[in-house]
């Protein structure tokens, strides 16, 4: 977007200007208007809840009388809930197979298809639109698939591996890996496009200098390619521990984290203590160690985005 | 052998390598697609007599009346219209207002609003959502659509004036300075100039917000109780549990659901790519 700028010559004075960029202007009261309505309805529906979200969180609260004051109660109880400490886990194991494999097999996808051939629009397309339908359509997708009469079982049968049929889902030791599974099959594109969008800025210069100087094409992948990604890593990395504690949908819609909590995720965990078991004081201070668990990712975010900013 | 042909065949096991592939990646991809829409379009008794998993042997539309009407998705598809079309375009226009004032103005702490805006967007909505429900019941709209978009347009706004503001930042002082000489007010210069210049990163951000909002689950749940007033999501979860096991229904709500996404993104696809781009740019 910098190319929009054209390049001017250095003026000779330098005119007085603000801190930004820019000669500094008078801010017209329209001006702070078109600020202030947009930031108001942040304020109404984010920061304010937001802010009562941390408060609520040392309570003990059933919705209905009011909010009792506990301090850290809630994080006490926390230290001995068996149904939380299963949800950590899973949400980590989620976090790296989730998060892992999405990286690495949409940087594969991205490296395989971002040749210009005949055709390779189609296989793009064909890989990214899943990632238009809502996780709850694809999660049911894949709970036909899934069902002890399903098609998978039914392709096990055919190739006759009877011995691996599974009721997948309903099983403690299998239903959070097929659970990944449709999340993956959704996320493997976006991240495909990211990282098809970091390959085609790389210099093609570069490739020509490295194949002069007799380098392969891992070598050229090693040295070129994967330090040239370096930005876009960052990009996904944080897209990815984003999306992975926010992951609700997928998981809701397929197992509602049973059986047996076996596939429970800290999101899942929250909003089943908060809006079934009517625990919203725990719910909330489960909320607050999501954010606790993403508030890493929030401040590097910012501190790019900062300096992207100016 | 000349070396030449030997380059020649070489190339032509590469193109026939890479369209194995990257053809059987496709069709991996495709096939639970095709399985939902060869699923929605089979009776019942035929999938209970060979399976899910085996070739048609029927063909009837009947599934997408069963769902459409008496699975009620045809009134939780209207629901999640009325819900993400305002969204998309009062988020888009609150976000273009800030984004213009914070790129082309010098707001005071204008670097530490933008940033602020961003934050509350990357906040994990779990934090909000019991003060949110709590905070709907409050001002009476609980249960209600205006609930539903109001939490969403709060949630998404500050990403769009991020996006948007990397964008108006690059459009060049001169054209703005010209405006002024000329006479044009704030509003004419965001209206008539700025906006215009702006169009390829609104059309791709409301391609993408389209999706979002449309296939969002969390939210609705949270604000929203009655049957008659849950968006397609919600509803397809319902229809599961309306029917359970006949895939035939289910499949067929699936393509119900998918259907305006699709829609958008086959439509928009390029606009569409652009977006996810315009959003990792950061």
């Amino acid at each position: 977007m910098a190319v929009l700028t054209p390049a001017r010559p250095a003026p000779a004075v330098t005119p007085a200007r603000g801190r930004g960029r820019g000669p500094v202007r008078r801010v017209p009261p329209l001006v702070l208007a078109f600020v202030l309505v947009p930031l108001l309805a942040e304020a109404v529906w984010v920061f304010w809840p937001a802010l009562q979200g941390f408060y609520l969180a040392l309570t003990s609260w059933d919705g209905v009388s009011p909010p009792r004051f506990i301090g850290l109660g809630n994080f006490r109880e926390m230290a001995g809930d068996e149904v939380f400490r299963t949800a950590a886990i899973d949400t980590v194991l989620w976090l790296v197979l989730f998060g892992g494999l999405s990286a690495l097999l949409g940087l594969a996808t991205a490296l395989l298809l971002q040749q210009e051939r005949r055709g390779v629009g189609f296989y793009r397309a064909a890989l990214f639109l899943p990632v238009v339908f809502s996780l709850v359509a694809t999660a049911l997708v894949w709970q036909a698939i899934y069902q002890p009469d399903g098609v998978l079982n039914q392709l096990l049968d055919a190739v006759g591996l009877e011995s691996l049929r599974h009721a997948w889902l309903a099983d403690q030791d299998t239903a959070l890996y097929a659970v990944i599974v449709p999340a993956l099959w959704r996320q493997i594109g976006y991240v495909m496009v990211l990282y098809l969008a970091g390959l085609k800025g790389i210099d093609p210069a570069l490739y020509e200098a490295a194949k002069v100087d007799g380098a392969s094409a891992w070598q050229r992948l090693r040295h070129v390619t994967l330090p040239q990604l370096r930005s876009v890593n960052a990009v996904v990395l944080s897209v990815i521990v984003i999306d992975s504690l926010r992951s609700f949908d997928v998981v809701w819609s397929l197992t509602r984290g049973g059986p047996y909590h076996s596939s429970e995720l800290l999101s899942t965990y929250m909003y089943s203590t908060a809006f079934q078991s009517l625990r919203l004081g725990y719910g909330s201070a489960l909320a607050v160690v999501i954010f606790v668990l993403a508030f890493g990712v929030i401040c590097s975010y910012l501190v790019r985005a900062f300096r992207e900013a100016d | 052998m000349s070396a030449h042909s030997t380059a020649v065949k070489r190339r032509r096991a590469a193109t026939a390598g890479f369209h194995l592939g990257a053809g059987a990646l496709a069709v991996l991809w495709l096939l639970p697609i095709a399985l939902v829409v060869v699923t929605s379009l089979r009776s019942f008794d035929d999938i209970a007599a060979h399976g899910l998993g085996s070739l048609p042997h029927s063909f009837t539309v009947d599934n997408f009346r069963l769902a459409w009407v008496d699975g009620g998705q045809q009134r939780a598809l209207i629901n999640s219209m009325l819900v993400t079309v305002p969204c998309v375009l009062i988020t888009l226009a609150l976000a273009a207002m800030a984004a213009f004032a914070l790129s082309r103005y010098d707001v005071p702490l204008r670097r530490t609003l933008l940033l602020l805006m961003l934050g509350g967007n990357l906040l994990p909505p779990q934090i909000l959502l019991i003060p949110v429900s709590k905070l709907s019941e409050m001002i009476g709209v609980y249960d209600t659509l205006p609930a539903l978009i109001g939490v969403q347009i709060g949630f998404g706004v500050g990403f769009y004036v991020f996006v948007l503001h990397g964008f108006m930042r690059a459009i060049p002082d001169e054209i703005q300075q010209a405006a002024v000489v000329d006479g044009a007010g704030p509003w004419q210069i965001f209206w008539r100039i700025i906006l215009p210049l702006t169009r390829p990163a609104l059309a791709a951000l409301s391609a993408l917000s389209f999706t979002w909002i449309f296939n969002d689950l969390l939210w609705a749940i949270t604000v929203l109780r009655s049957d008659t007033k849950m968006p397609i999501t919600a509803a397809l979860i319902g229809l599961q549990g309306q029917y359970v096991s006949m895939w035939n229904v289910i499949a067929a709500g699936s393509v119900i659901a998918a259907a305006p996404t699709v829609a958008v993104f086959l439509r928009f696809q390029r606009h569409f790519v652009a977006g996810l781009n315009l959003g990792a740019v950061k």
